[in-house]
């Protein structure tokens, strides 16, 4: 469903990816089980992946710009239902609505299948708004999954404009400009509403929740939905919807050695700027 | 029955303590070595909604509890003990305003309290002793609709940066010769009233303590918080209710300090070939320390929860005497597990010690605390 692109209108409809994710900081207590090859997550608190906060940052920003009280941010999470307190954060920050997708046959997709579930979610979404969200804001890779897949593949299945590593974003009447960072130059890209972005850490500094935004989120809905209640081929999602087969899932045995440069300051130095040459830093 | 956060109060606990990762915990040794105040970050705690997190929000609040602002101090104390007596003795304050005051003070006072321009304080101790209060000398005489304050206040927090400050004041006497007191508000810039000394403390740098000095100072009877003459019931009130808590709040922030810091130099530091943490010594200074901290954690956010519910008696002094003996304990223990580091100050272990022990007498020491508990404990069993 398109509908016709409301031309030079001044307030937006943005909607944000958020991905619950192990807590990255806890990141040396994910142990993997060898003989399953799956990652071992239990007891390791969930938080709100580092740059879907970005996004929804970038989000927040680009609607108080163009006028917070018309505009409107919702965000949308594929997690297990037990994350639904990070969606609840993500009202709490400052968007408008949120909507979980929950059910055993979204479980242990890959990126193929997770953007398929998101794709329909946002086609869901925008059937029962009856208008397209300008902007689909996401972060460009996951903490956790890192594949910098999902905002991409979505865009793909939505047929829209997709520009990722965006560290700076702007929109005017309708036409985005995004800056993205490559190893060497910085890129200018210039693209048409309506755009699905990944963003970096670089793009912003999120918002703090603060208490008062905690006491907001309360009125603010929180809409559930299991596959039942999306358009969707379940052969499509989940384990069985996924292409991807991981290889051999390890850890890597890490080993430090002790070495002596030198025995006198000039030395060491001097033995020091050798290593550091040679590894081309 | 349970002894767990609800969903909010924990979003609330992780939003505080992001709020003190980034806005505090880069900045506390470098206040504590420069004796420095950052009054730059309060109208960011009023951000946070720190400032005024029990306060109903017709007033600018978030219209939250006693147990929310428990868990607010600990979180700032965490980082930094100093900082978080500006925040406690602020809310000190404005509770005596809050719980007693007219409408007319709240709608004058309230709001700015809550976003951080204006910081509130409370001033009862005196040169001539802090338990006793009732001895207390500075005088307020009332002619017309007028005070005239006459007094010196000491070891007053916030001294130096309150906006308004509540004063104890000594208002005249019962039939039988008993001091009757009356809480009165000054604005700071009042002609006569100002801070006098700061006090170059031991620890708990980061917020100012010092004199507050009132000469003929002249404020209107619409100053006054509650009736005139029962000061004394509302600054004990305030003191044993919010007071307390906040001083068990600020130790518990001081205590998980050291059990965090704790664990993470003893799985760090290697000796013998391996961690610190595998020898039975350390692993019963850290066990020591933990059940020091959910104790502690335990008594406080109960007597909060009951104070929350409306009823709380000696809870909060049982509280505040075990808790601040905890962190002095802990902090010495963190100090000696770390042995030659923990007596150096890159490392922040001396600076928990040091402020442990200035949260000992502040709100009353601990032997002013057992006999309000013994007192209690006389009359219940
Ligand atoms: C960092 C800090 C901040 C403070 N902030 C404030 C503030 O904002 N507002 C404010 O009004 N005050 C404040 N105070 C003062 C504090 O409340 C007093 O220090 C405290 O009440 C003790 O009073 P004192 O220091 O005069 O000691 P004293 O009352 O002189 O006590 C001396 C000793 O005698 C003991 N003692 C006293 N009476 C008895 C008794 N009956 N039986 C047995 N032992 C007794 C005490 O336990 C103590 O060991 C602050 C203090 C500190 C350290």
């Amino acid at each position: 469903m398109h509908s016709p692109r409301r031309s030079h209108h001044l307030f937006m409809n943005i909607l944000v990816l958020v991905k619950p994710v192990p807590d990255p900081e806890r990141e040396k207590d994910i142990k993997v089980d060898v003989a399953s090859g799956r990652l071992i997550r239990e007891g390791i608190p969930m938080v709100i992946d580092p740059e879907s906060r970005n996004a929804l940052e970038a989000a927040l920003q680009l609607a108080e710009k163009s006028g917070r009280e018309q505009s409107a941010v919702a965000v949308l999470a594929m997690a297990p239902e037990q994350a639904r307190d990070k969606l609840t954060e993500a009202l709490a920050m400052g968007a408008d609505e949120a909507y979980m997708l929950s059910d055993r046959a979204f479980g242990g997709a890959d990126t193929f299948a997770t953007s398929y579930t998101l794709a329909q979610a946002v086609r869901k979404i925008e059937d029962e708004k009856g208008f397209v969200f300008d902007l689909v804001l996401a972060g460009t890779s996951s903490s956790d999954g890192g594949t910098s897949h999902v905002a991409v593949q979505t865009a793909e299945w939505l047929g829209r404009t997709h520009i990722s590593n965006v560290c700076s974003l702007d929109v005017n009447d309708g036409v985005v400009r995004a800056v993205k960072r490559s190893e060497e130059v910085m890129l200018s890209f210039e693209g048409e509403e309506p755009a699905v972005i990944g963003v970096t850490r670089d793009i912003n500094r999120p918002r703090f929740v603060t208490a008062m935004g905690i006491i907001k989120a309360r009125k603010r809905p929180l809409t559930l939905w299991s596959a039942d209640d999306l358009e969707i081929d379940t052969m499509r999602t989940g384990l069985v919807g996924s292409p991807t087969r991981p290889g051999r899932m390890f850890e890597p045995e890490q080993k430090r050695a002790g070495e002596t440069i030198g025995d006198t300051p000039e030395e060491a130095a001097a033995g020091i700027l050798r290593i550091i040459r040679k590894a081309g830093l | 029955m349970d002894f767990n956060f609800t969903e909010e109060q924990v979003m609330l606990r992780e939003a505080f303590a992001q709020f003190a990762k980034e806005e505090i915990a880069p900045y506390a040794a470098k206040w504590d070595e420069e004796d420095y105040v950052p009054m730059e970050i309060v109208p960011k705690l009023g951000e946070m909604g720190i400032m005024g997190v029990f306060v109903p929000e017709q007033y600018g609040g978030v219209g939250l509890g006693h147990v929310e602002r428990c868990i607010a101090l600990e979180e700032v104390a965490r980082y930094s003990a100093g900082l978080a007596m500006m925040v406690f003795t602020h809310h000190l304050g404005l509770a005596a305003i809050l719980d007693y005051g007219t409408e007319e003070q709240k709608q004058k006072w309230l709001p700015g309290m809550c976003d951080g321009s204006c910081v509130c304080g409370l001033a009862v101790t005196e040169p001539g002793g802090g338990s006793d209060v009732a001895g207390l000398k500075t005088v307020a005489e009332l002619e017309g609709d007028t005070w005239t304050i006459n007094g010196r206040k000491c070891f007053i927090t916030n001294s130096h940066c309150a906006g308004v400050t509540v004063v104890t004041c000594r208002t005249g006497e019962d039939e039988k010769g008993r001091p009757l007191m009356s809480t009165i508000a000054i604005e700071a810039g009042t002609e006569g009233f100002k801070p006098g000394r700061e006090e170059n403390k031991m620890g708990l740098k980061g917020s100012y303590t010092g004199e507050l000095i009132m000469d003929n100072v002249k404020v209107p009877v619409s100053n006054t918080v509650g009736e005139p003459g029962k000061g004394m019931a509302i600054t004990m009130k305030e003191l044993g209710e919010v007071g307390r808590a906040s001083m068990a709040a600020i130790e518990l922030g001081i205590l998980r300090a050291c059990l965090e810091d704790a664990v993470a130099f003893a799985k760090e530091r290697v000796l013998y070939g391996k961690p610190l943490s595998k020898l039975q010594a350390i692993q019963f200074n850290i066990a020591e320390i933990r059940c020091d901290y959910e104790a502690s954690r335990l008594m406080l956010y109960n007597a909060a929860a009951m104070k929350d519910a409306g009823k709380v008696g000696a809870e909060f002094s049982m509280a505040k005497y075990f808790t601040s003996e905890a962190a002095v304990r802990s902090a010495r223990r963190l100090i000696e597990i770390m042995g030659g580091y923990g007596f150096v100050n890159e490392y922040p272990a001396g600076r928990y010690l040091r402020d442990a022990i200035g949260c000992v007498p502040s709100c009353g020491t601990s032997e002013i605390q057992k006999m309000i508990v013994a007192g209690e404990t006389l009359k219940k069993f």
